[in-house]
């Protein structure tokens, strides 16, 4: 089942394409990563889905159904670039947004009690927000905009400007959220997070969508069979190596340990492969080195854009 | 609740809570009140100070005497001196100033000389050109030997003043006071404007915050950029309407308060005082009736005061400075959207501050001629029309005129409302360069 879809969205500026024939299939309950380069698409697309802006052609379908004006009570958004009135009460800003996300006056009242208890922010309430430094404010935002419970929540780089307790406090808050039913997408440049919490992802590129599926089905597709292996004390390989059924790309010696980096060729398992070794030496540790995210998305842009410039 | 007026609510609440609000709303109405005491202390403050003026005839005495003198002017006639004696030491003498009268002076006009060492001012020169001129009419008239002139002139002479009377439509008469229309001509002329351009910027100052601050991106997830842009304005509207009616309760207050000092026995007076003897009575002065005559300039001022028609006055005001308002509004946050902070707005605000200054340049002329061609057309220009009309209103307009001026007004402000709203929904969401108004022209036909 899907929360949200689009079908061949294009939206043209004055003087460029911002997005070009773009679908996405947001299952309902996952973490959803919109990932991209600068400049990609992605706050195009995000703001699409919020009806900010609408696009030039193509469908958009909110849990099946085309998607309705009303339909943004159901949408929570935390945008990149965010902000709050600086000379207003922390407190009734928080009224006061949670009103026009169509909460009543009393019902805001009671879950912002909540969130402020949890968080433990009460003593902020009558404070005005630019009294509150740049991480308190992210702070109420997130409560924000999480505040009127909505299906689908969209997160921009919503952990930029915390400290690392305050990331791992508010990792947990999205996961709990995805457990109570909430669909996320969550756009970011850090890939460590992606990596971390979610289970889907996309790539935009240009305007386009160069990479999407689960994300571990994408890291198998890029694994590239890299194992490291960790020997105490000194071994030699070589004769297994002259096999041709796995190449040492790496070898090196730290702290009277060896580490090697090994491939493994087509028809070689990892069995196999444990087999040949426990035999060169004191076996330390065993590991496939899955491929990161990371290297995922600079091979897949780079790919992409040499491809475009030889067009 | 819905969205809009949740919106209105937190603009007019933030706005009306702040300390600068309170202030100028208490504050206004004394400055309004300190500009008529103000000038009326400066002359009764101006010539407290006695002035000696030494009178020197050449030759003859024919004028010895004739200057009367007042409370702060004293003639002394000197005889036996010539002007170059004391010409030169008059000051240390005590005297303000010579006046030098040649003998020419019945025939050639300028033989007199009032010589001082400081510009005198104007109530003086008119106080001895009077006299002068008198004394010199009656000596001329003397020379035709008419019987019993003394009495014949106190007989023809007359003093008039000129009451008018608006009669209006359902036949009621009231005694008006051009002086009085054109004070509140004036003020509400000079209120629209200002209140157009500070409530205008306000909006703007508004976009531009929410802009800034980047919180539009946030709320615009939630109602539509129109919503955002109409409860500012609105908003701010209510609190214009807020400052404006507690402005008028101020004032009417500190005007009652100044009657009662000012003019103790008010009740005793008519309001309309037209008595039927005034129409058929002998043009003699003295028969006129006793009230009017004796009414004295503050009184008069006040009961034209009482006279207008006040809720015309103010209803018009209030309709002409909400569209007026709302028409330019609409543009302040058209151009704050465009823009990342208020410095850039210089550019576009001219489009805005010329119709609105060309609108007081010719409301100032409406003053003087409120029937001018250049006064109606301008009335009736939407542009100017708030500010031109408002000057004219208190002189009174014929109703079709105030009716095809609301008309365009209203019309105008949907056209702009709507082009201002396209160029906004885009303008906020843009950061970074200024933008063209070849590119805002653009904006207005993007899709949403």
């Amino acid at each position: 089942m899907e929360i949200f879809n689009a079908r061949d969205v294009v939206k043209q500026f004055s003087n460029h394409l911002a997005l070009d024939n773009v679908s996405i299939t947001v299952p309902e309950g996952s973490i959803f990563g919109l990932l991209g380069p600068n400049g990609a698409g992605k706050t195009t697309l995000i703001r699409i889905i919020n009806q900010i802006t609408a696009p030039d052609s193509g469908t958009l379908l909110f849990k099946g159904k085309k998607l309705h004006p009303n339909d943004i009570y159901e949408i929570g958004y935390l945008p990149e670039e965010r902000g709050l009135y600086r000379k207003m009460k922390v407190g009734e800003q928080a009224l006061y947004l949670a009103q026009l996300k169509g909460l009543s006056k009393k019902n805001a009242l009671k879950k912002l009690k909540y969130w402020f208890e949890k968080f433990e922010i009460q003593p902020w309430w009558d404070k005005k927000v630019e009294e509150l430094s740049k991480g308190m404010q992210q702070k109420v935002q997130f409560i924000i905009t999480i505040l009127h419970e909505p299906k689908l929540l969209i997160f921009d780089e919503p952990f930029s400007g915390f400290d690392p307790i305050n990331v791992k406090i508010l990792k947990e808050e999205v996961l709990a959220l995805q457990k109570k039913g909430a669909t996320i997408i969550f756009s970011t440049h850090d890939m460590g997070s992606v990596e971390e919490l979610c289970n889907h992802i996309t790539l935009i590129n240009r305007a386009k969508i160069i990479l999407e599926g689960p994300i571990d089905e994408i890291r198998k597709t890029y694994a590239t069979h890299e194992y490291e292996v960790v020997f105490d004390g000194e071994v030699n390989l070589l004769t297994a190596t002259l096999s041709s059924r796995y190449k040492i790309i790496e070898h090196t010696k730290h702290n009277g340990q060896s580490i090697v980096r090994i491939k493994l060729m087509n028809d070689f398992s990892t069995n196999d492969l444990m087999k040949s070794l426990l035999s060169a030496g004191t076996l330390k540790s065993f590991n496939e080195l899955v491929p990161k995210m990371n290297e995922i998305f600079i091979n897949v842009v780079g790919e992409a854009n040499s491809e475009d410039n030889k067009e | 609740m819905s969205k809009i007026s949740i919106i209105i609510k937190r603009e007019y609440l933030a706005r009306v809570r702040k300390r600068s609000f309170i202030i100028m709303t208490l504050i206004a109405p004394l400055l309004l009140a300190a500009m008529f005491v103000v000038p009326v202390w400066i002359m009764t403050q101006e010539d407290t100070d006695l002035k000696k003026i030494a009178v020197i005839e050449e030759g003859t005495q024919i004028f010895n005497g004739i200057i009367p003198n007042t409370q702060y002017l004293k003639f002394e006639y000197l005889q036996n001196t010539s002007l170059d004696e004391i010409k030169n030491n008059f000051t240390d003498l005590g005297y303000y100033g010579i006046l030098f009268i040649s003998p020419k002076i019945t025939y050639i006009p300028n033989a007199v000389q009032l010589i001082s060492t400081k510009q005198p001012p104007l109530e003086t020169t008119m106080h001895i050109t009077n006299a002068l001129e008198k004394e010199i009419e009656r000596l001329k008239l003397e020379t035709y030997n008419i019987k019993d002139l003394d009495q014949i002139l106190k007989e023809i002479d007359t003093q008039i003043k000129l009451q008018t009377i608006k009669i209006t439509e359902d036949g009621t008469e009231k005694e008006t006071s051009t002086g009085i229309a054109m004070g509140i001509a004036y003020i509400s002329g000079l209120l629209i404007y200002m209140l157009t351009f500070i409530f205008g910027a306000q909006v703007m100052r508004g976009v531009i915050e929410e802009k800034t601050s980047r919180i539009v991106e946030v709320i615009i997830s939630s109602v539509k950029p129109f919503q955002l842009m109409m409860g500012k304005i609105i908003g701010i509207a209510l609190v214009g309407l807020t400052q404006f009616f507690c402005w008028v309760i101020i004032t009417f207050a500190i005007l009652s308060v100044a009657q009662s000092i000012l003019v103790p026995d008010m009740e005793s007076i008519p309001q309309s005082p037209v008595p039927e003897n005034i129409m058929s009575s002998s043009p003699v002065a003295n028969t006129q009736p006793a009230e009017i005559q004796e009414l004295s300039e503050v009184q008069q001022i006040f009961n034209n005061l009482g006279s207008q028609n006040w809720a015309v006055i103010i209803g018009s005001f209030i309709f002409f400075f909400l569209g007026g308002y709302l028409l330019y509004a609409s543009l302040f946050a058209a151009i704050g959207s465009a823009v990342d902070n208020e410095t850039d707005t210089q550019q576009f605000m001219m489009p805005i501050t010329i119709p609105l200054l060309l609108a007081l340049f010719v409301a100032m002329g409406a003053f003087q001629n409120p029937e001018s061609s250049v006064a109606f057309w301008f009335s009736l220009i939407p542009l100017t029309s708030p500010v031109v009309m408002m000057a004219r209103i208190p002189f009174g307009v014929p109703g079709w005129q105030i009716g095809i001026s609301i008309l365009l007004l209203i019309l105008t402000f949907l056209g702009t409302t709507w082009m201002a709203a396209k160029i906004y929904r885009t303008g906020i969401l843009l950061y970074g360069k200024k933008p063209t108004y070849k590119e805002m022209w653009k904006w207005l036909r993007y899709k949403i």
